[in-house]
């Protein structure tokens, strides 16, 4: 589903944020991409999303070539950015029919898929209402909803659970895992709660300086009796990083 | 790309509409020139010189303005997630961009309205064809306000806009005309595109419709709304737009 040779991304700053990145996603893992704050992740994302031109290197994104044929792999994937994107406003049942149709679904067709993706999400009857009266718990599940419209092969969830309560993020791993049983969906996300990423993921690439340093299912790393928080802390140390010196919006 | 910006276009158009306050408030600047301003230009001057003015100022404060919206788009997120769809990114410019014009068009109407109910007397056929006129500017302008939002500091985009727009009103020869300008003050205003324009607005209003400052008027709205919606969309196409 996704296939990286060499990505990179220099900035024109001269930061390396992404240096030489090889690694493949099957068709149907849910996979966590981790690392500490400015490692290259959200880059990487930016770059597997289109939203950023990678330096070097190629990737296959599902089924399509990420640089040759940009405007497929949109068709195919969704991505939910650490920011969401939801306006206030404006009511959200119009702006998910517009970001239907921005997907190329007729009039009809977007809006009955907002009515399934709103209904499988537990959202009825909150699509009429602004952004602003949502609780985060909610908006977060309205952002997933503007990224399903179009039955998407491939899920970016840039850290989808920051920020909530532990109800809500129990909420939402329940909602992802049944993407992928009941659609066979593919899901690569960020997320800085390892908790997380042993609970929900089938395997974790560890990402720091830009490079690939550990990769493997939850179960694998954990040597020792080690929790993935220990194995991360030996991978990644323990010395503070820069806040989004590395990522596609901050450089 | 029709398609998109279409979609984009008439969904924006919703939202302006629902937000009637929007369009009034763009207005107020120019009406209150008008109506305060317009009944003692008019001791020794004519509403067919004022108006046209007034429109430019119109057009310069409501569509040099438009790119705050985006400003908002972009930081909420909403725009990295249309980006992420496989709609033309220069759809994602023009559907924007005409919401823009249909706002402007309807300041506009309202604003020679009144000005007919001051005294304005100019032919249907000048006021139409300025019109097109003023909605081709508005369109590169929005175009070029987005550009701008997108590429600047966010905290900055108002101040740098807000400041840029009051000389290039005051060089168009908004409110009196530049051939009464000292030869200086000429010369410049002469880089501004907005000058000719309004110069033709003028000739238009006057009935005068096949002129040399109507014929430059044109060219260099052709030639302006080209260049905007060039560096638009190569903005919209950038990676951290």
């Amino acid at each position: 589903m996704i296939k990286t040779v060499g990505l990179s991304k220099t900035f024109d700053a001269g930061v390396d944020a992404v240096r030489g990145v090889d690694m493949t996603v099957e068709p149907g893992e849910i996979v966590g991409f981790l690392g500490p704050n400015g490692a290259g992740k959200t880059t990487t994302m930016r770059m597997l999303t289109t939203l950023l031109r990678p330096t070097s290197g190629s990737a296959t994104v599902a089924g399509r070539d990420l640089l040759g044929d940009a405007r497929e792999v949109r068709r195919r994937i969704g991505y939910v950015s650490q920011s969401g994107g939801i306006p206030f406003g404006t009511p959200l049942k119009g702006e998910l029919e517009l970001q239907g149709r921005l997907y190329g679904l007729d009039r009809g067709t977007a809006a009955g898929k907002v009515a399934e993706v709103v209904a499988g999400l537990g959202l009825d009857g909150l699509e009429t209402r602004f952004g602003e009266t949502l609780s985060g718990g909610q908006r977060r599940r309205f952002d997933i909803a503007f990224a399903l419209l179009h039955d998407p092969v491939l899920l970016f969830l840039d850290e989808p659970t920051t920020g909530l309560d532990p109800q809500s993020r129990a909420n939402l791993w329940d909602h992802i895992r049944t993407l992928r049983r009941e659609k066979g969906m593919t899901v690569f996300l960020t997320t800085h709660y390892l908790d997380e990423a042993d609970a929900l993921c089938d395997r974790v690439l560890i990402i720091d300086h830009g490079r690939i340093v550990a990769e493997g299912a939850p179960a694998e790393l954990k040597t020792g009796g080690r929790t993935l928080d220990d194995v991360f802390l030996d991978i990644t140390g323990r010395s503070l990083r820069e806040e989004s010196a590395l990522t596609g919006q901050g450089a | 790309m029709l398609r998109d910006t279409l979609v984009l276009f008439r969904h924006g158009l919703g939202v302006t509409l629902r937000q009637k306050v929007g369009i009034v408030v763009g207005a107020i600047q120019p009406m209150l020139f008008l109506v305060l301003f317009g009944p003692i230009f008019t001791t020794f001057g004519t509403w067919e010189t004022l108006v046209p003015g007034l429109i430019i100022q119109l057009g310069l404060l409501s569509m040099g303005l438009a790119g705050f919206g985006v400003v908002f788009e972009k930081r909420s997120g909403v725009l990295e997630r249309m980006r992420v769809t496989p709609a033309s990114r220069l759809a994602l410019l023009l559907g924007r961009v005409l919401n823009n014009a249909v706002t402007l068009v309807i300041q506009t109407v309202v604003l020679l309205a009144v000005a007919f109910a001051l005294g304005l007397r100019a032919p249907a056929l000048g006021l139409v064809a300025g019109l097109v006129l003023v909605v081709v500017l508005g369109i590169s302008l929005a175009a070029l306000s987005y550009s701008v939002a997108l590429t600047m500091n966010e905290e900055l985009f108002a101040p740098v806009m807000t400041t840029a727009v009051v000389p290039l009103i005051l060089l168009s020869g908004s409110f009196l005309p530049m051939s009464m300008a000292p030869g200086w003050l000429d010369a410049i205003s002469r880089v501004s595109p907005f000058r000719y324009v309004l110069e033709a607005l003028r000739d238009l209003f006057q009935g005068h419709y096949l002129t040399g400052t109507v014929g430059a008027g044109v060219a260099v709205t052709v030639v302006f709304t080209a260049v905007a919606l060039t560096v638009g969309s190569r903005v919209f196409n950038r990676a951290n737009a």
